[in-house]
């Protein structure tokens, strides 16, 4: 297997509450992979720990082949992500957003203007690369943050729940690109509690209460039930 | 080493963005100073007389004893806003997509303290123009000398915004840094007051002023205003931006401090 992104045993507690109980699974390269969890299961740790904004005393998380905990510089630096929360400064640009990115990940300022253009031309970005975050919609936004996440080629893209707060067209564009992101060979792992993000032939992992709950190809773990049925009987008589 | 200049040109340069985008930010961080200047100072000049100590070689008005106190006192607030942007920074997410840079930690939390020591330098500056304006001015050389005691300044107080910022895990809690750290450094320290009059009243609390290192910061410009060397506070402001600085990497440490906590 191409390496994507993988985790093994990977373990968190906040004080006695235990947040994630040694989860571990393997994303190859080309491969979008849909975490799917009820709040509380434990994402929101998950994405903390693998960005890195906390190290656990257990486990392994390997972006591309690099340890994060050993050489967190390589690893962080083929690693992507879109958050949850915004992370545009408002006042800025668009474009100044995205240099403001590639400086912080050591990007050379030669090439830099070029790569600006194609990463919002991909997505369709590039009439507003010179207007303010602020005067831009939901949508636009998750659109531009989607185009930083990608400026330094990273070979895993993680995506947190970011389709949180968008109109149906927005979602469905998001959805339809990071696919075909997936399609050409990159490493996605995107959380959300939606179902109907997923598609059949997608890897599903379903988190629940720390563990592992499910993983697979969706059309083969939900059978003959619908994605969002299974997923309520799953985690409601997991309860 | 590019890549890690490149990081210092980005971070400084949001800095100065931020700066000009908020005005009022630059401009109650002047009129701050400026009440004390002219009303406060004004009220207690007939109250305080101050006597000849170093570095001043005459009588001086309370007014121009205060100017170094007021210009540390930018720094302090200075600081603390920054630390108080990075709390709710961390809240909004722009946190985040900074400390998932590849560079060290250490770096990305220098680049931006010394971001934001360069624009408290800017705003003592804009401060000292003003009280010049009014009359209450120091030595022209005093104003050149004093660039790189500012900055230092700037430096320790930042790096105390940041050891603070670590650990507060909310923005509502930052009412508690007004009480608990601002007013106690300000007060208890040569800024309003020099330390034998604080002597007279009680040793304890002379004390505690000769201990406090923002008195070394005010110290630091005072003597440098007048172009004059205090080797003793600019060791100590030094040895308090280093103690300080170590501890925000500590506290920025992912497996330690910041965001341990679920928040």
């Amino acid at each position: 297997m191409t390496s994507g992104l993988s985790v093994s045993t990977l373990a968190y507690s906040y004080g006695s509450k235990d947040a994630l109980k040694g989860v571990s699974f393997d994303l190859p390269k080309g491969q979008f992979c849909a975490l799917l969890g009820p709040n509380g299961a434990g994402k929101s740790t998950l994405v903390s720990l693998l960005t890195r904004l906390l190290v656990s005393p257990g486990g392994t998380i390997q972006v591309a082949g690099h340890d994060l905990r050993r050489t967190p510089g390589p690893a962080l630096g083929r690693l992507g992500v879109v958050f949850q929360q915004p992370t545009l400064d408002l006042d800025l640009t668009v474009r100044q957003n995205l240099a403001y990115f590639a400086a912080l990940h050591g990007l050379p300022r030669k090439g830099l203007a070029s790569r600006i253009d194609a990463a919002l031309a991909r997505l369709n970005m590039a009439e507003r690369a010179g207007e303010k975050v602020r005067a831009l919609n939901g949508g636009h936004r998750r659109r531009t943050e989607l185009a930083r996440s990608l400026l330094h080629e990273p070979e895993v893209l993680l995506l947190d729940e970011p389709t949180v707060g968008l109109d149906a067209a927005s979602r469905a564009g998001i959805v339809g690109h990071v696919h075909d992101l997936a399609d050409q060979g990159l490493c996605v792992l995107w959380t959300t509690h939606l179902t109907d993000e997923v598609r059949d032939t997608d890897r599903l992992l379903v988190l629940h209460e720390g563990n592992i709950l499910a993983d697979g190809i969706t059309g083969d773990i939900r059978g003959v039930s619908n994605l969002s049925e299974w997923f309520l009987d799953k985690t409601e008589t997991a309860l | 080493m590019t890549a890690w200049l490149n990081v210092l040109r980005a971070i400084v340069g949001r800095e100065f963005l931020r700066f000009v985008h908020q005005r009022e930010r630059f401009l109650s961080a002047l009129v701050r100073p400026l009440v004390w200047l002219l009303i406060f100072a004004a009220g207690f000049r007939a109250a305080l007389g101050v006597s000849i100590i170093p570095p001043y070689q005459t009588y001086i008005t309370y007014e121009t004893y205060i100017v170094p106190g007021l210009c540390a006192m930018i720094l302090l607030f200075n600081g603390m806003q920054s630390s108080l942007s990075l709390v709710y920074d961390r809240e909004m997410g722009s946190m985040r997509l900074l400390l998932t840079s590849p560079l060290p930690r250490w770096w990305l939390l220098l680049c931006r303290l010394l971001g934001s020591s360069a624009i408290s330098v800017l705003q003592v500056y804009a401060f000292l123009a003003i009280a010049a304006l009014f009359g209450i001015t120091m030595p022209t050389l005093g104003y050149l000398a004093a660039v790189p005691g500012v900055f230092l300044g700037g430096l320790m107080l930042g790096a105390l915004g940041l050891v603070l910022s670590s650990f507060i895990k909310q923005l509502e809690n930052f009412a508690g840094v007004m009480n608990f750290v601002i007013f106690p450094m300000f007060f208890l320290s040569s800024a309003l007051y020099p330390l034998w009059k604080m002597a007279e009243s009680s040793e304890l609390l002379h004390d505690i002023c000769a201990l406090n290192p923002f008195t070394y910061v005010v110290e630091l410009i005072r003597f440098l205003l007048y172009l004059q060397f205090n080797l003793t506070a600019l060791l100590v402001v030094i040895g308090a931006t280093l103690v300080f600085g170590a501890a925000a990497v500590w506290g920025y440490d992912p497996s330690r401090g910041l965001m341990k906590r679920k928040s």
